[in-house]
């Protein structure tokens, strides 16, 4: 894979962690409910970090 | 166990091992096998980002707002994700031109700019200062808290004088390791690999003490995740914890800590240190970028429990929460817990101490002192002896000045504020960085006028918004200050300029800084002139990943071999002078005497400017060197001669395109043309044809008349009867070559006027009523009442009307022959459909039939039933009126010929003759 394809991927991966990890999609998780025992809004956060750092790493080692 | 001596033991035996590390690193490195040439430890390195802050201060954070210290730790993955565009171009640019600090890689963007070197390190060190003083607060109050345990509520600090003071002796402490660790050697590369190894191994204890506490506390003092987060939404302020909203924690301010982190994990000091300068192969980024956001989450898991934990533990205890870490594990009397998490927290904090004030005096010397001694006592310092003692001795003491100076910002301000607080300050100030750095290596424009005033500007901004309220917090300043605004002005409250309300303190302060910066930066850029250098060195930075060019040549003048051997000489030894040039002096084509070529004295300054940084090089190179520097015109003639034969090499591909097109245009013409002609042969031949086939007969019929003048009378009449039905066949072919000629010229006349549709179908019904009845066929006509006038030539519509008519009569079946014809409305255009029950038409045909002289059935065996050229006209006039003229049917069941008219709107000018098309 290119450079440029590969920064391409990296920078939109970049953009959808800004949308996943900020208002308005982060507001859709803080209520008071909870997952496993887990507040929602911390179960999303942990999730949604760990999905951005594997895509990361997947687009790094596919390259 | 945790008696004062045996902490302070444990503490040194632990700095003494940092040490023994860091020595066998740099053995390993002098032996060529390097132990950080590997991304794991690069990544670890990098994980120098998680400070006390993070160690202690998290865990506060989360107490007081839950999730709102995350952003802190999102920012840099997902700048992470961008680290390939970035940081690795910027890690190029800096080895291509030895570049070892952010204030070196700013003046350097800039031209190699002192001023601007010189003004973002007084930024950085101003900016950084409390994030030290931090450090030292994250070290003396942990050592106090093991000191007094197994009390853990927070101690009312009584004012302690200097001599007693613990922090002071921590400071001077890590002044001492920081100079044994950083500057026992003046290196052009300014690398230090122990150092490195060093911090890669304090990474891994932090994260090793902090999850050993966050195991303990959720697994061994409650019953797991879930039973943490179950005892804690028992709290009153559980709702605020478990959910994002308020003051502190709302969506503007997240946002702006995420962007903030994004910036600050490039730009501060000791993250440029580690992940620029003593980067070993820019391949490491690769597993760095994901290897690193994966530390932090790591460190992150049990932020939330252990905060929580501690408030369900401690509440109501006034125990202070930045350092439930350390007070959770003394409290439940796990002395050996409580020296490995004292432990972690100090490796955070010394790591970071260790790294920033190393950056931060290499910073100092080369861009501040440096060049400050040049100037004003050029004699004495560009002449004589050997300067590496003087480098040295004054990174020394800016070591040492750094920490005292952090030590004093934590008397003035550090007990009052959080530790977050402090860290968020120097993020902010670091941030000013941001538009002359990545401007700087993505926009060829940026000037370095524009990156003074946008630096000062955010700086100054930074200080007003920032800085000040802290000292204003800590009493150091007037309450008055803050509340009422400088001398009572309202709209120039610190914290909330010009009145501007809702915002937390760092967003807005991170708002108004980045303003003006941004806003001078590129205004001041797009209004301001660059010099020749800096025109140079901005493509230098910009194209940093593309041919290197010759910037040599930028260049004019001449020094001596061994002029520039004594010069480096001075900043290094004898030995390493001579092999640096070695193998230049060597070059093919380059032993031209003792004088030395442009190349080669780039090549010492820059040598020199890994050593001095980029401005000073510069100035201690024209000491030594009869430089001719290009004025401004004469870069300006070099670019020109470069630009102008670019230019001209696309002018005249530009040109070959023009051809290429225009003779695809030709060629395209020419092939139209023939066709054309091709088509006007068919033409002629198919009307000469049609014409002769009726004269044919007409002059057989006539011949027999005139040869047998006894034939018998109702013979004759028969004969004279086919001969003028020839010549009504022939002069309406001819009236409809004329005809359709006209229509294709736009000669024909036009009445337009508001046509009745209904009445003309109609009227033709009733014409072709005759026509019908002879072939036994039945006519039904549809025409609803309403549908509106359409704007066309009557006679013309009627003409198609005719026509369609005439050739449903003869197409339909021969027997029980039915046509019927409807007229409706269908999107906002009349539609008139003839349908009819005869064989049908295959597709090739359907498409044939609107050309000259093709009709339906075979040519061959059929005799001809009309002109061939009804279809072809009605088709033209249809078009002509603005509407379509189609067929739809498949072989056996019918043809429907249907045909489309714009309705004549109220108010168009209809009836106005359009005469001539």
């Amino acid at each position: 894979m290119s450079n440029g394809r590969k920064s391409e991927r990296l920078v939109a991966l970049a953009l959808l962690g800004l949308l996943l990890f900020d208002y308005p999609l982060l507001s859709l998780f803080s209520s008071e409910g909870r997952v496993l025992g887990i507040p929602v809004l911390y179960a999303y956060l942990f999730a949604a970090w760990t999905t951005v750092i594997a895509l990361i790493a997947l687009i790094v080692r596919r390259s | 166990m945790l008696e004062p001596a045996f902490v302070l033991v444990a503490s040194f035996a632990y700095l003494g091992l940092l040490f023994a590390i860091a020595h066998w690193g740099d053995r390993r490195a002098a032996a060529g096998r390097s132990v950080i040439a590997r991304p794991s430890v690069y990544a670890l390195s990098l994980a120098v980002y998680a400070t006390s802050w993070t160690f202690y201060g998290s865990v506060g954070r989360a107490a007081s707002t839950g999730v709102g210290f995350l952003p802190i730790y999102l920012g840099p993955t997902l700048m992470a994700a961008l680290w390939w565009v970035v940081l690795r171009k910027i890690i190029r640019i800096s080895k291509a031109n030895r570049i070892t600090s952010i204030a070196d890689f700013v003046a350097s963007r800039y031209g190699k700019s002192t001023l601007l070197g010189g003004l973002v390190a007084v930024i950085a060190v101003v900016g950084i200062v409390p994030y030290i003083a931090l450090q030292l607060k994250a070290i003396s109050n942990s050592f106090n808290l093991l000191l007094q345990h197994p009390d853990v509520a927070s101690p009312l600090r009584e004012p302690t004088s200097l001599l007693t003071d613990k922090a002071l002796y921590v400071a001077l402490v890590l002044a001492a390791f920081t100079i044994l660790f950083g500057t026992r050697k003046l290196d052009a590369t300014e690398r230090h690999e122990g150092m490195v190894a060093a911090i890669a191994f304090e990474s891994l204890v932090k994260l090793v003490a902090f999850v050993a506490v966050g195991c303990f506390v959720t697994f061994g003092l409650f019953g797991g995740f879930g039973d943490v987060f179950d005892r804690a939404a028992a709290l009153p302020e559980a709702e605020r914890l478990f959910t994002l909203g308020g003051p502190e924690a709302g969506y503007g301010s997240w946002l702006w800590l995420t962007l903030l982190s994004m910036l600050a994990i490039i730009l501060l000091p000791r993250q440029f240190q580690v992940a620029v300068v003593e980067n070993v192969d820019e391949r490491h980024l690769d597993k760095a970028m994901w290897l690193f956001p994966l530390y932090l989450l790591a460190i992150n898991v049990f932020v939330l429990p252990i905060a929580l934990g501690g408030l369900v533990r401690f509440e109501g205890a006034g125990v202070d929460a930045d350092f439930f870490v350390l007070a959770m594990p003394i409290a439940e009397g796990q002395d050996a817990l409580a020296l490995l998490a004292f432990l972690g927290g100090l490796s955070a904090a010394t790591g970071m101490v260790i790294v920033e004030a190393i950056a931060l005096s290499t910073m100092v010397s080369n861009d501040l002192v440096m060049p400050a001694l040049l100037r004003a006592r050029v004699a004495r310092v560009t002449e004589g002896r050997n300067l590496r003692g003087l480098v040295l001795g004054i990174r020394r003491g800016t070591i040492v000045a750094l920490l005292l100076l952090g030590y004093a910002y934590f008397r003035i301000a550090g007990e009052t504020l959080a530790l977050v607080a402090i860290g968020l300050m120097s993020f902010a100030a670091v941030a000013q960085f941001a538009p002359a750095i990545l401007g700087g290596i993505f926009w060829r424009g940026g000037t370095r006028n524009g990156a003074l005033a946008g630096l000062a500007a955010g700086f100054a901004v930074w200080a007003y918004t920032l800085l000040l309220p802290s000292f204003a917090r800590s009493g150091w300043l007037p309450e008055s200050f803050l509340e009422q605004g400088p001398l009572g002005i309202e709209s120039l409250r610190p914290e909330h300029l010009f009145g501007l309300e809702g915002m937390d303190g760092i967003s807005h302060g991170m708002f108004w800084s980045t303003l003006v910066n941004v806003g001078f930066y590129v205004g001041v850029s797009l209004f301001s002139r660059q010099s020749a250098a800096e025109h140079s060195q901005a493509a230098l930075f910009v194209d940093a990943f593309r041919e290197p060019r010759a910037s040599a040549s930028f260049w004019r003048g001449s020094a001596s071999v061994a002029d520039l051997r004594a010069l480096l000489a001075r900043f290094g030894d004898e030995r390493r002078a001579a092999e640096a040039l070695a193998g230049y002096e060597h070059g093919p084509g380059r032993a031209s005497g003792d004088r030395a070529d442009a190349e080669l004295v780039h090549h010492v300054e820059r040598l020199l400017a890994g050593s001095i940084g980029a401005a000073s090089a510069r100035v201690m190179i024209a000491s030594v060197v009869d430089e001719e520097p290009l004025g401004i015109d004469e870069v300006m003639d070099i670019l020109d001669e470069t630009s102008q034969v670019i230019a001209h090499s696309r002018e005249l591909e530009e040109k070959s395109r023009e051809l290429e097109a225009a003779t695809t245009e030709l060629r395209a013409a020419n092939a139209r043309l023939q066709e054309l002609d091709r088509l006007k042969d068919d033409f002629v031949s198919t009307v000469t044809h049609e014409l002769r086939t009726p004269l044919t007969s007409m002059r057989a019929f006539a011949e027999i008349l005139l040869d047998n003048p006894e034939l018998p009378a109702d013979e004759r009449e028969r004969f004279l009867r086919i001969v003028i039905d020839e010549i009504e066949r022939l002069s309406r072919l001819i009236n409809q070559v004329l005809d359709l000629s006209k229509i294709e010229s736009g000669r024909a006349d036009w009445n337009m006027a508001e046509v009745d549709l209904k009445e003309v179908i109609e009227d033709s019904a009733v014409a072709t009523a005759q026509l019908f009845a002879e072939r036994d066929a039945e006519l039904t006509v549809r025409a609803p009442d309403g549908v509106p006038p359409v704007a066309a030539d009557r006679d013309r519509v009627k003409q198609v009307v005719l026509n369609l008519l005439s050739n449903a009569a003869k197409f339909c079946a021969a027997e029980r022959g039915e046509v019927a014809v409807e007229l409706s409305l269908s999107g906002g255009v009349a539609r008139v459909d003839v349908r009819d029950n005869g064989p049908g038409l295959a597709a090739d045909d359907q498409r044939v039939i609107f050309e000259k002289f093709r009709q339906r059935g075979d040519a061959m065996t059929d005799r001809p039933q009309g002109t061939g050229l009804g279809l072809p006209i009605s088709r033209q006039i249809v078009a002509h009126l603005g509407g379509e003229l189609w067929v739809s049917s498949a072989p056996g069941r019918g043809a429907t010929f249907s045909f489309t008219l714009p309705l004549a709107r109220a108010g168009d000018p209809v009836g106005v003759d359009s005469g001539g098309g």
